[in-house]
């Protein structure tokens, strides 16, 4: 393996774990957003208020870990993205802002404030669909380089459907997941009412998911051909994501096993994801840009590479700490013991 | 947009994020400390007020950290959105701490929502305790990455430059410059400070304010007395800064001086104004800038002679020297008489007044923050590398940038309202005199 497949692999990871825990957390707070509106708050708030609280600081690290790591590894990506990015991260930024404070604002400050409730589920919502513009970008065609400089084509990027079908994933895709995840952990504190309705909403949003990814592979055949070729020669891949799809539909069906039911969806997103990520390789931005040539210089290569080891024999014990005094602690999950600050 | 117009509203768009970040990044350093010091001063001398200090000041800090790590990705993003040509290269060279600091940020945020969450839940409180520790040390590892990677932009090395291109890169040497020691130094020692004396301010508006609770005694002499040891600290650090910068870049200070010619027996400028290159009403302290500069009050002192014009930093940075020391002595003199007060018993540290001046000292010393950085980045212009890339070279080409700034703006607006209302509801709606007497009813039962 190459250092330059080493880098990319790790900043792919963690780009998988913010999309699957982001995911988790702005589906949550758009449901949290969409129950008060409808009057359910009552079965809802609770169930989503005990997951969220401890670890949506963590979310945002994940982002954090992503550009900072890109720049380092890949650090020709500041002069083609930077460039090109600024609205739309920008965007990107002011949402992320929202919805941050204005989540610890309600949590910690004003419990049940309802305009700060709205705020962030709004905002929440609307982060996947403007992140997910980069990855429309990095197919390529919306760049153009105007005297040795990018360029970033509005009008092509906001006309072409290849763009809305990925924003219309990425939101579809953050209600998926969220409702899935939900559903287990309402199901693990034995909340039946939350639990019923939450696999009703994983349900609904199967099937858009589903549909706009399958899209976005047509798509990408006329936008992209290149890709399009790329990502047939990874069809296993997207087969057995098809088929942990179906798995975990049909158990949310039958009432039956939701653990497995988010295992398997987190693997239909690792299968789907990975597949992406690999027929994309090599490059970062489509036709200008590749992990070769924006590559860093060695020395810092296997200096990143070391320090990320040894950060991770730091992360590592602490994630586990986290999650067993949250996420699989019985009686923090049935709210049985509140010793927030 | 032209191209000088992208470079000055990104200039803009870096200061205003920067110094709306900075505030809560300091708090974010700082508060972490306070509040492990007095849980631990709680539980050693088994007072309940210390706990709850630890307690409620832990609350308020969440809403802090929240707006600290939004502002924080916000910048931590512009970077390359403003400055993609001086990130390329950064990012060859100085990516390191940067990488480093997004594992002090993972464990910070990681400790921070089991700290949160815990509390009581423990039988020994000893081990809660020690989950703050992941918490203070990740704040403060997080200052001194930053710090070293701001370090490398007034004194870069560990690479070179040869036809513009990067060769012999070394990525520890790059982080070991000369400005790293003084640098960190000074910014975690200002950061305990700043978060310290704001605590402190917090206590004193309390005692004004008609509450005469024991509470808020304690908090006023803990806080004060940590601000004492800290600011003492600042100015000493400070003092290395000032040698440090005489040595590796003599324009920052001369420029902060408004020390023109090259000369030994150097006096210290302090306040005035200018006039053409003549200082007006500024009070002269003999041979204190060659003290400064080089410890020796003989020392040749080098002036902005020496440099070509378009190398020197805007001279205006001598105010925000000023603003920055005349604090650091103020709140130094200050703490120190408020703490032989309460040991000799003058009555004097508790009027009114003196608490207002108390009061004062927090947003003083976020200003005293501010202006250092002010006075640190202006008076590294024109350069954003220092001696290797301009500022100008370094910016976006995009045509967006006073959109973008707009935008911020009014984000930093809604954010810092929302911090205001957020915690002035958070403690008013429950008064630390009703959160005793509750805890005093259910005694080792669980509050809120
Ligand atoms: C509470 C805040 C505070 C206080 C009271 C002081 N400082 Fe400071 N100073 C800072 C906050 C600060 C800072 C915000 O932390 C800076 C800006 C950039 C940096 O590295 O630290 C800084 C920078 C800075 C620099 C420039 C370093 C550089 O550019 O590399 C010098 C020479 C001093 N300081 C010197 C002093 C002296 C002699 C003080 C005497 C009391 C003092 N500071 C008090
Ligand atoms: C790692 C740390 C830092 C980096 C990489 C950095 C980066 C930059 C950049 C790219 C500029 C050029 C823009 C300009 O000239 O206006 C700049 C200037 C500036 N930065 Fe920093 N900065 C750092 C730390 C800070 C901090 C913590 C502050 C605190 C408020 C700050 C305040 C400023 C200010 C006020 C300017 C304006 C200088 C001018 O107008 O000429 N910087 N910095
Ligand atoms: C250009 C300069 C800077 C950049 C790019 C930057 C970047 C960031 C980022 C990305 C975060 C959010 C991390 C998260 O998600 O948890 C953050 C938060 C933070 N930053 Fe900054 N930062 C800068 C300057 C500074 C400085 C100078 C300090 C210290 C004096 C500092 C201290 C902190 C702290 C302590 C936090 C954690 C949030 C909190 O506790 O309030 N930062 N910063």
């Amino acid at each position: 393996m190459t250092l330059e497949i080493l880098g990319i692999s790790v900043l792919w990871t963690f780009l998988f774990g913010y999309i699957l825990v982001g995911a988790i957390d702005f589906g949550a707070g758009f449901f949290n957003a969409y129950s008060l509106l409808t009057g359910k708050q009552r079965i809802l708030t609770n169930i989503i208020q005990r997951y969220l609280s401890p670890v949506w600081e963590v979310t945002n690290v994940f982002l954090v870990f992503f550009f900072v790591g890109i720049i380092g590894f890949f650090p020709k990506t500041a002069f083609y993205y930077g460039t090109t990015l600024l609205v739309p991260v920008s965007i990107g930024i002011i949402l992320l802002a929202i919805r941050g404070s204005y989540y610890a604002f309600e949590t910690y400050g004003a419990r049940g404030h309802k305009g700060y409730s709205f705020m962030y589920g709004l905002a929440g919502i609307l982060l996947p669909a403007s992140l997910s513009i980069v990855l429309t970008i990095s197919e390529g065609g919306f760049v153009r380089m105007v005297d040795g400089k990018p360029v970033l084509d509005y009008w092509l990027l906001f006309t072409s459907p290849l763009t809305w079908a990925i924003v219309v994933l990425s939101i579809a895709a953050t209600l998926y997941i969220s409702a899935v995840f939900l559903t287990w952990y309402a199901n693990k504190a034995r909340d039946v009412e939350a639990t019923n309705l939450l696999r009703k909403y994983a349900l609904i949003w199967a099937l858009p998911t589903i549909i706009t990814a399958g899209g976005i592979i047509v798509e990408l055949r006329n936008h992209n051909p290149e890709h399009y070729s790329n990502i047939q020669n990874f069809w296993p891949m997207f087969l057995i994501s098809f088929l942990l799809f179906i798995g975990t539909v049909w158990l949310l069906w039958k009432r039956r096993n939701y653990g497995w039911a988010f295992i398997f969806l987190g693997g239909q997103f690792i299968f789907a994801f990975f597949g992406y990520g690999a027929s994309h390789y090599p490059y970062l931005l489509y036709p200008y840009l590749t992990i070769y040539d924006s590559f860093t210089n060695p020395a810092m290569a296997i200096s990143l590479i070391v320090v990320f080891i040894m950060g991770l024999g730091l992360l590592i014990p602490s994630l586990y700490l986290l999650m067993r005094l949250f996420l699989f602690d019985k009686n923090y999950v049935r709210g049985k013991g509140d010793y927030h600050a | 947009m032209g191209n000088e117009e992208a470079v000055f509203f990104s200039r803009v768009l870096t200061e205003t994020t920067l110094s709306f970040h900075i505030i809560f990044a300091t708090i974010g350093v700082g508060v972490p400390l306070m509040i492990m010091i007095a849980q631990w001063v709680g539980i050693r001398k088994n007072d309940e007020h210390y706990i709850l200090l630890a307690r409620r000041w832990a609350r308020g800090f969440v809403i802090t950290v929240a707006v600290g790590v939004v502002t924080g990705t916000a910048i931590g993003l512009q970077l390359s959105l403003l400055w993609p040509n001086f990130m390329e290269l950064a990012g060859n060279v100085i990516a390191l701490p940067l990488f480093m600091e997004t594992f002090a940020f993972f464990f910070e945020a990681i400790f921070l929502g089991i700290y949160l969450y815990t509390w009581d839940r423990f039988e020994n409180q000893k081990k809660h305790l020690l989950l703050l520790i992941p918490v203070a040390i990740g704040a403060s590892f997080s200052a001194v990455f930053i710090t070293i990677v701001n370090a490398f932009m007034n004194a870069p090395q560990g690479f070179d430059l040869v036809d513009g291109e990067l060769i012999n890169i070394n990525p520890l040497i790059a982080m070991l410059n000369p400005a790293m020691p003084t640098k960190v130094a000074h910014v975690v020692a200002t950061a305990y400070m700043t978060a310290a004396f704001v605590l402190a301010s917090i206590a004193a508006y309390r005692l004004l304010k008609g509450s005469n609770h024991e509470y808020h005694k304690k908090a006023l002499f803990l806080t004060m007395k940590i601000g004492m040891i800290f600011s003492v600290a600042a100015a000493i650090i400070g003092d290395f800064s000032g040698k440090y910068l005489a040595e590796y870049q003599p324009e920052k200070l001369a420029a902060a001086e408004w020390h023109f010619e090259t000369e030994g027996n150097a006096p210290l400028i302090l306040y005035g104004v200018l006039d053409g290159e003549e200082v007006k009403y500024a009070l002269k302290v003999p041979y204190a800038l060659s003290i400064l500069a080089h410890s020796i009050p003989s020392a040749e002192v080098i002036g902005l002679d020496q440099f070509p014009d378009d190398e020197i930093p805007p001279l205006y940075i001598h105010y925000l020297f000023d603003i920055m020391v005349t604090i650091g002595v103020w709140m130094t003199v200050l703490s120190a008489v408020f703490w032989i007060g309460m040991r000799q018993r003058w009555k004097m540290v508790s009027t009114k007044w003196f608490r207002w001046l108390i009061v004062l000292g927090g947003p003083l010393s976020i200003i005293a923050i501010e202006a250092g950085w002010w006075m640190a980045e202006v008076g590294r212009q024109p350069w954003i590398l220092r001696g290797l890339m301009r500022t100008e070279e370094a910016a976006t080409t995009s045509g967006h940038v006073d959109t973008m700034l707009i935008l911020f703006c009014l984000l930093y607006i809604v954010l810092g309202i929302g911090v205001i209302v957020v915690l002035r509801r958070m403690f008013r709606n429950n008064p630390v005199e009703r959160e005793i007497e509750d805890r005093e009813m259910e005694k080792g039962g669980d509050v809120l």
